[in-house]
Formats: structure tokens, C-alpha cells, sequence
């Protein structure tokens, strides 16, 4: 156990107290996490949206669509538990709002799930196998990287159109780049080290090397990237649903409350102002868990 | 410099030449085809609209056909507007965008490095905190958020400025669409500037200006800044790109004629040719405007100008 003065603080992180048990790496960046306050308080604020979020649409007595007729576009109020108005057509907000969380989360994590998988993939490859073959997947992804990635999102959406799984892969289909090439240099490295060496003396098949050697030590700056990615995929599904080429009704996300809200602005400003008050709030502590994961996990950086 | 701007410009042939192949083939693999969405059209008519577009031949052939019309500046006709061709379209939306983008990305420019390099020459004072605060909320926050905001504010309760249209980009018209995109770049150069403006204050070569007596004005436009714009000018790239993703959403807001809106309408229209024609517009103007930013940057810092 860690005597609670040595997790208050980085310094205490850094390896000054001697400590007769030997810590992993994990336990190591986990203490390193909690000692950093922003990234602490984000990780609290976004668990209880997660919750809302998973909650609200289940047991809130008013659901998604229920027209409240004698509260049309009514201001927040705590009559019928609308405490956060209701839209043009008499429906709860409140609801609405947390209807469009789960979607907004859940198109955050799963498109960088999907950007996550293609992204280790084709690094670790491209990095591993090296040689010409190497070189002209990474020209690739350089090629690729020259286009904005919602113009791509937009073509696939618009090309495949735009069921909810279909969104999920065009978003994933387009981030991984970055991932690649943080798996890529990651990989290059690694695959020098002698016990990838002693691996491949031992006969290992090259998907083998890759799965049980490569990915796993190249997972730590992967890890702070993705919870950079969560907020960008968010916001790229926003700008789609916004301009009415994401999620289509009965469904709702936090873009589609924005652009339905901005259409209101000058009657009913709450139906803007709450949605992208959530969408800001939850952007911010995923940057600040991400900064809070990059000083965790990578202990060179620790002078910072 | 000029043979290295002329070795950019070949390196960058076959970047957009793989971008455009990519597109039109993702365009061309999809199931259902722009026709799919008019109303009980019958097979049949269909099939004739197919064939007037040469929909129907052999998917290298179209390639073909449209790589060798491409090379003579013809994007095709649009599928949407029956008696348009893409080209015209472009012509007609590409100044709107060129001006609100080129408008937006110097306000971005000159505005955050004031704020940056006031918020460093006042470090820690009351208007350090409020630059940074503003400057961290508008990194974060999207555009689709601030434009309603702004709109909101000076159009509908101060009753300043006009909320949408475009006037043949009149003043007062340009001053909230060009203001909304110019946010996010603003707030990044702000806060990039900061930084390497505080680096810089403290380098040895700034010190050695200041005893030998200059004047503050001096150490700071002479000799603090030339160093602390390189990271600025490195950042130049993604703000462009930054700006185009922007403006597509800014043109949709306010309603103007620019071809941000045109790709929007045109996915929405499944305007095959019309979407591919803008992407490769966005594409050349991308690797254009990086190459400049790279020019820039070398003519600033002769360490990594080409030989």
C-alpha cells in the first residue's frame, strides 16, 4: 500500500520515497493520474454524464418524444420536471439532452474504437514489415492526411448513407491516420528490442510477434491519443448531424440539439445554450484526461 | 527557393492525383445512384438518366473519361442542377468561399499573435488570464456553437449586423460569418504565440538587446518575434485546414453562396460529379496553401532553407 502523502503529489510519483515493494508501470501511471487534479475532476464530471446519459433515457418519466401540449418551446422550468424546457414540439429537453449524450458518447467511443482497431493495424504492419512496402503505406496515410477528414466523412456518408453503424464506420474509417503513424514510429523501435529479436528466434509467426510483443508495448501513447480522438470523433458526428447528414430523427445527438436549437436562437436560446453547454463541457474533460493520461504514461516527459 | 517551391509542386501532382482517384472511386462503388431519390421515378427513365451521364459504362472507362475532361479544366455535368456543369457552380461559389476564408485566416492570424504577444508581454496580469481563458474556450468549442452565439448577440439583440446573406460580400455582411470561422484559428495562434513569445522574451539574444539599450518596442518587434512566429508559421497548415472544415459549416449557417454550402447541398443532393469537383478544388487549394506556409517558414528561418 502507498502511504497517502506519496500519492498527493508528482514529486512523490517520480520515484523519491523508497519503496520496498516493487510497483508496475501501471500502478506507477495510475498514481501519477490521481495526482493530477484537472484530470481527476474531468474524470468525475464525465462519469456522471456517462451515468445520466445511461440512466435518464430509462427511468425518466418523461421520454424522447412525449409531447408536453401545454408547454410548447416553454423556458426551464419545474412544473412536469422539465427543468430544462422543451423544444418546438413540447418535448423535454431534459430527456432530449441525455438521449443525445448516449449518442454523442457513444459515437465518440465506439467510431474511435473502430479508428482504433484499423489504426494499430496498419501501423504496426507498415511499421514491421518495413522496406519499400512500409514506405509506400505510411505515403498513404501522408496522402490521405492532406484532405480534411470531414470532407472524406461527408463523401462516405453522403456515398453509403447514413444509418447509425454506417456513421460509426465512416468516422472510424477516416481517423485512424494519426494512429497509424504514432503506432508506425512506436513499432520501429520496438522491433529492434532484443525480446522481439528472441521472439522471432523462437519461431514466432509474424501475427503472433505482432499481437503478443509489438502492440502492447506501443499501447502507452496510443492510450493518451485515443482520449484526444473521443472528443474530435464527437465533434466530427456534431458537424454531420448538424448539417443534417448524421444521426436522423426519432434519434438525437448532441449536434442535432445544436443545430435544432440554432434554428431557435432568437425564441428559445436554452435549446441551444444546454446542448452545447454539455457538448463544451464534456469536449474539456476529455482533453484534460488525455493530458492528465499523456504525463501518466509517459514517464520521460515527467520534468513538465 | 524557386526550384524548391517547383520540386513541392511535382511531389504534390501525385498527391492529388491519388486523392482524386480515391474519391471518384468511393463515389463511384455506391450502392444506389444519385436518381434513387427522385419520387416514383420509373426503372426505366432511370436507366435513360444513367446513360445520358455515362453512368452505365464500365467503371476504368468512366475513370478514364473524367481524368482526360479533368485535364481540360471540365468537371462534368451536375446531377442535381439538370442544366449546370460543375465548373460553373465552382466559378460561382469559389470567390465567396475565397474571400470569407482568406479574410478569416489573416484576422486569425493578426488577431491571435496581438492577443498572444500581449497576453506574454503581461504575464499573469488579469488580461494574460482572460486571453487564455477566451482563447481556451474557443479551441474547444465549435464553430456551429459560437456562430449561433454571435448571431444571436450582435444580430438579434444589438441589432448591429445582418444575421445572413451575402450582399456581393458587403461589409457589414462579411464582419459575423468571417468572425465565427476566424475564432478557432485566432484562439489556437493566441495561445501557440503566448508560448513561444514567453520563450523567446527569455532568450540570450533578447537580453543582449535590452543592455544594449534598445527600445522595448524594438526588442520585441526586432528581435523577440522573428523567433517566436516559426511555431505560429507551422501552424498555418491545420488552421488552413481548419478553415475550409469551418467554412463548409459557417456558409451553411449564414446562408451564403460559397462552395462550402455547395458541398453540402450536393451531398445531400447526392450530387456525385458536384462533391467530387469541390473536394478536388478544396484538395489543390490545401496543398497550395501549405506549400506556401512551408515558404514562409523557410524564408523566416534560413537554417531550413533548401540549398
Amino acid at each position: 500500500m502507498t502511504p497517502p502523502s506519496a500519492a498527493s503529489g508528482e514529486t512523490a510519483a517520480g520515484g523519491g520515497a523508497p519503496d520496498p515493494q516493487g510497483r508496475s508501470l501501471w500502478q506507477d501511471a495510475i498514481t501519477r493520474f490521481r495526482g493530477h487534479r484537472a484530470a481527476m475532476a474531468s474524470t468525475w464530471v464525465l462519469g456522471a454524464i456517462a451515468l445520466l446519459a445511461i440512466l435518464v433515457p430509462e427511468f425518466w418519466p418523461n421520454s424522447l418524444d412525449d409531447v408536453n401540449w401545454d408547454y410548447l418551446e416553454s423556458p426551464p422550468t419545474t412544473d412536469n420536471l422539465l427543468w430544462f424546457g422543451t423544444d418546438v414540439n413540447g418535448r423535454d429537453m431534459f430527456s432530449r439532452t441525455f438521449h443525445g449524450a448516449r449518442i454523442s458518447l457513444a459515437i465518440g467511443v465506439l467510431t474511435t474504437l473502430v479508428a482504433l482497431i484499423i489504426g494499430v493495424a496498419y501501423g504496426a504492419i507498415a511499421g514491421y514489415r518495413g522496406g519499400l512496402p512500409g514506405d509506400l503505406m505510411m505515403r498513404l496515410v501522408d496522402v490521405l492526411y492532406s484532405l480534411p477528414a470531414l470532407f472524406f466523412v461527408i463523401i462516405l456518408v453522403t456515398v453509403f448513407g447514413n444509418s447509425f453503424l454506417l456513421i460509426f464506420l465512416c468516422i472510424g474509417a477516416v481517423e485512424w491516420l494519426t494512429l497509424a503513424r504514432i503506432v508506425r514510429g512506436q513499432t520501429l523501435s520496438i522491433k529492434e528490442k532484443e525480446y522481439v529479436q528472441s521472439a522471432r528466434a523462437a519461431g514466432l509467426s509474424t501475427p503472433a510477434i505482432l499481437l503478443k510483443y509489438i502492440v502492447p508495448n506501443a499501447i502507452g501513447p496510443v492510450i493518451a491519443y485515443v482520449t484526444l480522438l473521443i472528443p474530435i470523433n464527437i465533434i466530427v458526428e456534431s458537424y454531420l448531424s448538424f448539417l443534417g447528414l448524421g444521426v436522423q430523427e426519432p434519434y438525437t445527438s448532441w449536434g442535432r440539439l445544436i443545430s435544432q436549437g440554432a434554428d431557435e436562437i432568437g425564441n428559445a436560446p436554452w435549446l441551444l445554450i444546454i446542448p452545447a453547454s454539455f457538448l463544451a463541457v464534456t469536449l474539456f474533460c476529455f482533453n484534460f484526461i488525455g493530458d492528465g493520461l499523456r504525463d501518466a504514461l509517459d514517464p520521460k516527459d515527467r520534468s513538465r | 527557393m524557386l526550384r524548391y517551391a517547383l520540386k513541392r509542386l511535382v511531389v504534390a501532382a501525385p498527391t492529388l492525383f491519388v486523392i482524386i482517384t480515391v474519391s471518384f472511386f468511393l463515389i463511384r462503388v455506391a450502392p444506389g445512384g444519385p436518381f434513387d431519390l427522385i419520387p416514383n421515378i420509373d426503372p426505366a427513365a432511370a436507366e435513360n438518366l444513367r446513360k445520358a451521364y455515362d453512368l452505365d459504362k464500365p467503371l476504368l472507362e468512366q475513370y478514364g473519361n473524367y481524368l482526360a475532361k479533368l485535364a481540360r479544366g471540365d468537371l462534368g455535368p451536375s446531377l442535381a442542377y439538370r442544366d449546370r456543369n460543375v465548373a460553373e457552380l465552382i466559378a460561382e461559389g469559389l470567390p465567396v468561399s475565397a474571400q470569407l476564408g482568406l479574410t478569416a485566416i489573416l484576422l486569425g492570424l493578426f488577431g491571435g499573435m496581438l492577443c498572444g504577444i500581449a497576453a506574454a508581454l503581461r504575464k499573469n496580469s488579469a488580461a494574460d488570464f482572460t486571453v487564455m481563458a477566451i482563447a481556451m474556450a474557443g479551441v474547444a468549442i465549435p464553430t456551429f456553437v459560437t456562430a449561433p452565439l454571435l448571431t444571436l448577440f450582435f444580430g438579434l439583440h444589438l441589432g448591429w449586423l445582418p444575421i445572413s446573406g451575402w450582399s456581393n460580400g458587403q461589409f457589414t455582411h462579411i464582419i459575423l460569418p468571417v468572425v465565427a470561422l476566424a475564432l478557432p484559428a485566432m484562439a489556437g495562434i493566441a495561445r501557440i504565440t503566448r508560448g513561444s513569445m514567453l520563450e523567446s522574451l527569455s532568450a540570450d539574444h533578447v537580453r543582449t538587446a535590452r543592455a544594449k539599450g534598445l527600445p522595448e518596442w524594438k526588442v520585441v518587434v526586432r528581435h523577440a518575434l522573428r523567433p517566436a512566429c516559426m511555431p505560429v508559421v507551422s501552424y498555418l497548415g491545420p488552421a488552413i485546414a481548419g478553415a475550409m472544415t469551418g467554412s463548409v459549416v459557417i456558409e451553411t449557417i449564414f446562408g451564403l453562396p460559397g462552395i462550402g454550402r455547395a458541398f453540402v447541398e450536393g451531398a445531400l443532393n447526392r450530387d456525385y460529379s458536384l462533391i467530387l469537383g469541390i473536394v478536388i478544388v478544396y484538395a489543390t487549394l490545401i496543398i497550395l496553401l501549405n506549400l506556401l506556409a512551408d515558404m514562409i517558414y523557410g524564408w523566416l528561418d534560413p537554417r531550413v532553407r533548401p540549398q
